[in-house]
């Protein structure tokens, strides 16, 4: 598991692996909105927490189709099914691999961004806390997502369509923790929100993808 | 004779073709009979006017809309657990029935909330978590199209329909998890007194009733022409081959 783990992110940071991109995505959006909404301090104070998540949600969203499809279409992905691990664990591990080269990232860089849209000082602690807690969350719902979608030529849309109504959650309690305590309030119960849904997906949907990566491979 | 003979194509044809015209009638008489007693024999309210008489639509397809994705859960887990095709047929068939309730919910609810709550629409988790109901049938279908092999399409479905009920779930349960929003809590029980007037309530049953014979009726006949398509399909392929 562990080489499995180090294959794929050795893959992701080579050249072509994608790793960056979605980076680049974050960064992006984050210099858009206020090019878009106007640069009033207030207006970016009061949206950044819920740009940011957005942001962040669609950076993971972007590098998904390539978890599975690339394996899947190089055969890879049949020597992992008759491999001695069991399913699950590969799904596990390679969600625990994107979330290295996309959840973990955009957490460490989120509080520049933060400044780029005037969030609160107040907040920055809780931005961080929200995303490296929220985050592997949207890694192990993208894999079952593309775990459905890995057999089909052109899944992209249909993935978004899938991931992003299950993403839904994560992000009303991820903008509520940093929205919280950028204003110096308690932001307690939402952050146990967040965790308890990420641990709940975490325990519980590679068993799901699993179950759609044999049944595609069939 | 169990329930395990219907999962045989031949006998569930038979069997829904004799029983969808009597299912057929029964919903519309339950539907005509609960819609004209309650928009045209019940007083409006006092406060609300006519407005309240939205209920007999609102009320039971929002029900339907939920108790349509638990019945695809059943038929997903039969055919995961059991490979029955008909029961994968039926959740297929019910999936664009679901959609549709979940779509007169939402337009229903906002028609009324407009006078009511002086708004279309609000960010309230009971229409959010509804919203999202919405969403989660968009992707059953879509991936039902999208998968060429029908029993791998099947089995994914299934899969997603499984983590699907989660979110169906707490649509059902959502006012009860949180109780800040607009959307007021249960309006009937069976244990407790009612929540609301017998006035409304008794012509509301009558419609609830209605409307699930109408899933019932709408759910046979869509499978009818799965299977029908199902055996075409093979017939077709049958003759390319000869």
């Amino acid at each position: 598991m562990i080489a499995l783990l180090l294959r794929d992110l050795r893959l992701a940071m080579r050249a072509g692996g994608g790793f960056g991109l979605g980076l680049a995505f974050f960064l992006m959006v984050t210099v858009l909105v206020p090019l878009g909404v106007g640069p009033e301090f207030e207006v970016l104070r009061r949206i950044a927490p819920g740009i940011l998540w957005v942001g962040a949600l669609l950076a993971c969203l972007l590098t998904l189709d390539r978890l599975f499809a690339l394996d899947f279409e190089d055969g890879s992905l049949e020597v992992l099914a008759t491999a001695p691990i069991p399913m699950e664990g590969v799904v596990a591990v390679k969600s625990l691999a994107h979330w290295v080269v996309t959840g973990l990232p955009l957490t460490l860089i989120a509080p520049g961004l933060g400044v780029l849209m005037s969030l609160a000082p107040e907040g920055y602690l809780w931005l961080v806390v929200a995303l490296a807690v929220g985050t592997p969350a949207l890694s192990v719902i993208g894999a079952f997502g593309a775990a459905l979608t890995v057999g089909l030529k052109r899944g992209g849309l249909l993935l978004s369509l899938l991931v992003l109504p299950m993403y839904v959650p994560t992000l009303i309690f991820g903008t509520d923790v940093v929205t919280r305590g950028a204003r110096g309030l308690d932001p307690g119960t939402p952050l146990l929100f967040l965790a308890g849904i990420t641990l709940g997906a975490v325990a519980l949907l590679p068993f799901a993808a699993a179950a759609a990566i044999r049944a595609n491979l069939k | 004779m169990s329930i395990w003979e219907y999962a045989n194509p031949k006998k569930f044809m038979q069997t829904s073709a004799w029983a969808l015209p009597w299912v057929t009638g029964l919903a519309v008489v339950l539907l005509a009979g609960g819609l004209i007693w309650g928009f045209f024999l019940t007083p409006d309210d006092f406060k609300q006017g006519s407005t309240v008489k939205i209920i007999y639509l609102h009320v039971p397809s929002a029900m339907m809309a939920v108790t349509a994705w638990f019945m695809m859960l059943a038929g997903s887990l039969i055919w995961l657990i059991r490979r029955h095709h008909v029961s994968a047929l039926t959740a297929k068939a019910a999936g664009p029935v679901g959609l549709t309730f979940t779509l007169i919910g939402l337009v229903t609810g906002a028609i009324w909330g407009q006078p009511m709550w002086g708004t279309w629409w609000a960010w309230d988790p009971r229409l959010t978590s509804f919203l999202i109901l919405g969403l989660f049938y968009l992707g059953y279908i879509a991936l039902w199209e999208a998968i060429e092999d029908p029993d791998t399409a099947a089995d994914l479905t299934s899969v997603l329909c499984i983590v699907g009920s989660v979110f169906a779930f707490m649509s059902r349960y959502a006012v009860m998890f949180w109780n800040q929003g607009l959307h007021q809590g249960a309006s009937l029980s069976i244990d407790k007194e009612e929540h609301v007037s017998n006035v409304y309530a008794f012509p509301l049953w009558t419609c609830i009733a209605g409307f699930v014979l109408l899933f019932v009726t709408l759910v046979l006949l869509r499978t009818r022409t799965e299977i029908r398509a199902r055996r075409m399909k093979s017939l077709l392929a049958r003759e390319r081959v000869a």
